[in-house]
């Protein structure tokens, strides 16, 4: 693990400069920008504008050509791999909703749980009361305790995504990455899901990244637009739909 | 060569020689008179006669001096008629060439001792040094080069002066400076200008001259002679680095065109053919069924065989490969390990069907003419069948190359290759161009089997023994772009002929597939992987 | 490891098998060693010879099902860890002839003297005691591939790739082992095998004892298995099996995870080898050949992958078809037999014959239940997800 020498940011999520490109295409491009702990961020932007890379970058799965990626002010996070990240308390869920589809719900969630995730500790592993109790409370904050011994693979869209959104609860984060969290899903649900991640904003930090205006409307946090790979606007949802860039980027000129 | 043929040849050119012989009538002359003093029985008059008849020039000179040196030449001493008892028992007379029936009965063999014997050896390789075939004067030249004996110089200096043939006065320098290098009353310029003139020649033979030079040559000499071993011992050097090269870039041909069909349909499909060396073995059973239609029906047509082959070869596996895809692949999407079992029954499967009809044993396919034989370069031979494989497996690839490049269902394939689903949101008809593609990778391991033929043993398991290494090109050369295989199987092909002078051709195997487990840690993907979101999702 | 970790829901199908198994250890040697010979019940001794290949070929078929089935690592080359286990035990059986070899040389096996050996390469030393080639049997496919998988699952070679690099591993050492200066008989292997431990191996009570060993080894393998598949680092290994990169993201090292798996079915593997060879009397390269390695997979496939009973009991009934054919009049039709037992099982039985079995029980059971309750939820119990 590398710690750098003293903490030069209060973020606790801190981009600086990163590029980033595949072949020749630059996939991200001197992009910059912080996140304060305690904070909820909604990131906005077209297809291709580099959100889900921006996400492969700060959970390991991308490594940067340059440009500092720093957690809690002190790690530097282009050199750890994605588990030694997760370790660290970065939480993520994916675009396409990823669950343990031939597992049932409550082992899915047993899985999330941040505790050893040594060979050794889950060889030996016994369940005890306190996971128990933690899995319960997140099956009922995901309303999915009446089907938690079914699989998940027998979920629908919206209860996969509500599912992994769970399982980052069970990790018990200090940052969540949250991908597209409503993709699919119904009005109703929609609201509910924003009303969850209010929810957990309350004890964590959180990065939305979501296409749909009135969900983001909804969450009412500061909002960032990506467009090729770097910060276009940053502002209130109000200020950002209104900028004029913004506009040329998303209705084209 | 056998002793035996020499003797044949021998016994053939003499039979040439009488023939022209006749033609010219019999006239009393210097040559008449020099084997005359054959009948003499006296050690100094053959030596005249044998110098007389060697630089005589005559069609007779040739045969009269070797049947000198193996005994078959006898003299009349009271007629003082010499005749030549030929390897085949015929008899001439010596001075006219006219045929005799039968010896006189108190002709006696020409007796030699040492000198003279020596005499005789050196009128023999001056006689063929004058043979109307440059390639016998060659042949000439070289024998008196390893021999340097010093008796040749007189008749290499006058041959050296009348020849005009490039590669012949080349050969008669050569011979030359070998004289002169062992000549101890050559002057010392003479001597480091043969030195000069071997060092130039640069093979094997030319190195055990130097190196047999004795040590009271001046040290002008011996340094010069020094500095040319050192020289051609690093020119040798290049040469068998370049004749693994070509042992390299041949192995590297076959390993691309065996590979090259699997690197397509895994890069675009995703999925690894394990029946993909069985279209090799088709193809290469499709050549010997070509070639068997040929010999029974068509006889003339043999050297076109390949040719006809090629295309045939094409269409059946290229049919079979799309019968696999739709009929097997294109249930197993989405479960690339599960289509690695399934190919490889399917793999069992062909082994056994063709073991069924053509038989276990190994079948006769063979090289028309124009892929037969060999020529030099340099110090390395090189086989033509070899070198059309090479030059075939350049056109595949190219082809290939441009059909990607320039025809619809090569954008559409690299298109798929490289994001099937937004391909398939494009309007792609990806199912089609799976189905394709798999035809056209199955159809190119035919054409494959159709080269392999030719330096392979045809049989059932043909395709075996060629598919593990493909695979490694695959792996090592990456997925989705052909120059990566291209790369891929040339260093593998060349790596593995430079591994096996040094550990042997089992232990360099082993070493290759040490080196590439070991590769895969620093490229998992290979040489040429595709980067970006898209192919890791 | 402790008494519950092997016991833990032992259901009832795995009780079964773990019954039939201890059953048959036992049965079938004292048949063949107490009736007397030509009776209806006596199991002849070529029989029993023939079983005792069948448990070890079951206990190869565990192993890889271990990675396969409950991993999703499909190893082409387990057939190399079965053999090198063979060859630690050939190695103790060639030392344990001693004198009586045709050259009569007390150190030196026959193939040795043969080839001008001066003397015991290094690497034979210790194969004279039986305790050190047992260690050997489980220390040497275990450290290669523990090698191996160090190499391949930190550098994240996975799904096709991997397979073929293993491939490449076991025709490595099929070549390696075809040479007569590698020290291991080269193609003849190592045969000729007098006694182990002592007692002849061709005596019907030495290969009654060993069928029971086999079946024993089956069971406990089983109970191994059984017990890594039943536990939490079960569901991480199925994890990994469905979304590797997910399991990674929730903290997990996966490679960790794939290197103690794919370790401990390495070693299983050379445990089946080891009982492999005293029982059929020989051990030679072409135990390495790759074909060999991927006949076992289809082993797995046939039985139900992701279902140890279905392993082992796929290993036993594609072996016995294979026994049965290649000793009639359709011998010839084997292969074809084979190759479509590929062809078929992957199309049409993705699941296996147990893996089917049982998804057609649970589906049954849960149209019984939703008959009963006929207040049917909203989707329904839905059908269990098929392996990936």
């Amino acid at each position: 693990m590398s710690v750098m020498e003293g903490r030069t940011t209060s973020a606790l999520l801190y981009l600086d400069g990163v590029h980033v490109s595949f072949d020749g295409f630059h996939a991200i491009n001197n992009l910059s920008l912080t996140l304060e702990p305690g904070e909820m961020r909604a990131v906005i932007g077209p297809n291709g504008a580099g959100k889900t890379t921006m996400m492969d970058i700060i959970t390991g799965k991308t490594k940067p050509d340059e440009g500092t990626v720093l957690f809690d002010g002190i790690t530097d996070l282009t050199r750890l791999d994605e588990t030694r990240i997760a370790e660290l308390g970065i939480g993520r869920k994916f675009q396409k909703p990823t669950v343990f589809e031939s597992q049932t719900i409550e082992d899915n969630l047993l899985l999330a749980l941040n505790v050893d995730h040594r060979v050794k500790g889950t060889l030996f592993w016994r369940g005890n009361k306190a996971e128990a109790e933690r899995i319960g409370r997140v099956l009922e904050t995901i309303r999915l305790t009446d089907a938690r011994s079914r699989l998940a693979g027998s979920l629908s869209h919206g209860q996969k995504q509500w599912l992994e959104i769970g399982m980052l609860l069970a990790q018990d984060p200090k940052l969540l990455l949250v991908d597209e969290p409503v993709a699919g899903m119904t009005d109703v649900e929609t609201h509910q899901t924003a009303e969850l991640l209010k929810e957990i904003n309350k004890e964590k930090t959180v990065m939305v990244v979501e296409h749909d205006m009135t969900f983001v409307r909804e969450l009412g946090v500061k909002v960032t637009c990506l467009h090729e790979g770097t910060v276009l606007a940053e502002g209130t949802i109000d200020q950002v739909s209104s900028n004029e860039r913004v506009i040329e980027v998303y209705l084209g000129r | 060569m056998s002793a035996n043929f020499l003797d044949r040849l021998r016994a053939v050119l003499l039979a040439i020689l009488l023939t022209t012989a006749f033609a010219v009538p019999a006239l009393a002359g210097p040559f008449e008179d020099a084997v005359a003093k054959f009948a003499n029985d006296d050690f100094s008059d053959t030596d005249e006669a044998i110098g007389a008849v060697a630089a005589s020039g005559n069609p007779l000179a040739f045969p009269i001096i070797s049947a000198l040196q193996e005994g078959r030449l006898s003299a009349d001493p009271e007629t003082k008629k010499v005749f030549v008892t030929g390897a085949d028992g015929k008899i001439i007379d010596a001075a006219t060439g006219a045929a005799v029936d039968k010896l006189p009965d108190n002709a006696a063999a020409v007796r030699l001792n040492n000198r003279l014997r020596r005499a005789v050896e050196a009128a023999v390789g001056s006689l063929t040094l004058l043979s109307p075939d440059p390639a016998k004067r060659i042949a000439a030249a070289q024998s008196v080069f390893k021999s340097h004996e010093e008796s040749a110089l007189p008749v290499i200096d006058g041959a050296l002066a009348k020849e005009t043939n490039k590669a012949v006065k080349a050969a008669f320098a050569e011979a030359r400076a070998a004289i002169l290098l062992y000549k101890p009353d050559a002057t010392e310029v003479e001597k480091l200008e043969a030195v000069a003139i071997v060092k130039a020649k640069g093979d094997q033979e030319a190195m055990a001259l130097l190196t047999g030079l004795s040590n009271d040559v001046p040290p002008n000499v011996a340094r010069a002679a020094a500095s040319a071993i050192a020289s051609i011992q690093s020119n040798l050097a290049t040469w068998s680095m370049v004749q693994n090269a070509w042992y390299g870039l041949s192995l590297g041909s076959v390993l691309l065109l065996a590979a090259i069909g699997l690197a397509i349909t895994f890069g675009v499909m995703g999925v690894i053919n394990m029946a993909h060396g069985e279209m090799v073995m088709l193809g290469a059973y499709t050549t010997f069924v070509v070639q068997e239609v040929i010999r029974t029906s068509y006889p003339g047509l043999f050297d076109y065989s390949l040719l006809i082959a090629v295309p045939l070869a094409f269409l059946v596996a290229g049919a079979v490969g799309v019968l696999i895809e739709r009929g097997i692949i294109r249930f197993l999407y989405g479960r690339p390990l599960e289509t690695l079992l399934a190919t490889w029954g399917l793999s069992l499967v062909l082994q056994q069907a063709v073991r069924t009809m053509f038989g276990p044993t190994n079948r006769e396919v063979g090289n028309p003419s124009w892929m037969s034989g060999a020529f030099e370069l340099g110090q390395i031979t090189i086989t033509y069948n070899r070198l059309w494989i090479l030059c075939f497996t350049l056109a595949v690839f190219v082809i290939l190359l441009a059909m990607l490049r320039y025809t619809a269902l090569g954008l559409e394939m690299r298109a798929v290759t490289q994001n099937r689903r937004m391909a398939a949101s494009m309007g792609i008809a990806t199912s089609r161009v799976d189905a394709l593609t798999f035809g056209l990778g199955s159809g190119i391991a035919g054409i494959a089997g159709v080269a392999l033929s030719q330096i392979d043993n045809v049989s059932p398991n043909l395709g075996q023994s060629y598919i593990i290494d493909s695979f490694m090109v695959v792996v090592f050369g990456g997925v989705g772009n052909l120059w990566g295989t291209l790369v891929g199987a040339f260093t593998l092909g060349i790596a593995n002929k430079f591994l096996e002078p040094v550990a042997g051709a089992v232990l360099g195997k082993i070493a290759i597939l040490v080196l590439i487990i070991l590769f895969i840690q620093k490229r998992p993907r290979g040489l040429f992987a595709l980067k970006g979101r898209a192919v890791e999702a | 490891m402790t008494p519950h970790v092997l016991t833990r829901s032992l259901d009832r199908s795995a009780s079964i098998f773990i019954l039939v198994v201890a059953g048959l250890g036992v049965l079938i040697p004292l048949s063949n060693l107490l009736l007397p010979a030509g009776s209806a019940l006596q199991v002849p001794t070529y029989l029993v010879a023939l079983f005792g290949k069948y448990a070890c070929y079951a206990i190869l078929a565990l192993s890889i099902d271990l990675i396969w089935g409950y991993c999703g690592i499909l190893s082409l080359g387990h057939g190399a860890f079965f053999a090198l286990g063979g060859y630690a035990m050939g190695m103790y059986l060639m030392r344990q002839i001693g004198s009586r070899g045709v050259y009569g040389n007390p150190i030196l096996p026959d193939f040795m003297v043969f080839l001008n050996y001066p003397s015991l390469p290094w690497y034979w030393y210790g194969f004279d005691m039986f305790w050190f080639a047992a260690l050997m049997v489980l220390l040497v496919p275990g450290l290669l591939a523990f090698c191996f998988g160090w190499l391949a699952f930190r550098s994240r070679v996975t799904g096709v790739y991997l397979s073929i690099i293993t491939q490449a591993m076991t025709y490595a050492l099929l070549l390696a082992f075809f040479r007569n200066d590698f020290g291991f008989g080269g193609n003849n292997g190592l045969t000729d095998f007098k006694d182990i431990l002592g007692f002849n191996v061709q005596a019907d009570g030495t290969r009654a004892a060993l069928f029971a060993l086999s079946c024993l080894a089956l069971i406990l393998t089983f109970l191994i298995c059984r017990a890594v598949v039943t536990s939490k680092l079960g569901k991480v290994l199925i994890a990994i099996r469905d979304a590797e990169s997910r399991t990674r993201f929730l903290g997990y090292r996966v490679e960790s995870y794939k290197l103690f798996v794919f370790t401990l079915s390495a070693c299983m593997a050379g445990v089946a080898g080891a009982l492999y060879v005293p029982q059929v009397g020989i051990i030679n390269p072409s135990e390495f050949a790759p074909g060999n390695s991927i006949e076992a997979v289809i082993w797995v496939a046939v039985g139900g992958r992701g279902t140890l009973v279905g392993a082992a009991l796929g290993a036993v009934v594609v072996n016995y078809a294979k026994t049965f054919f290649t000793s009639g009049p359709l011998a010839p039709y084997w292969l074809f037999m084979l190759g479509a037992l590929f062809i078929l099982v992957t199309l049409l039985l993705p699941k296996g014959i147990v893996g089917t079995f049982s998804a057609w029980r649970e589906s049954r059971k849960a149209t019984e239940k939703a008959n009963a309750e006929s207040a049917a939820r909203e989707d329904g119990v839905g059908e269990p997800n098929p392996a990936e």
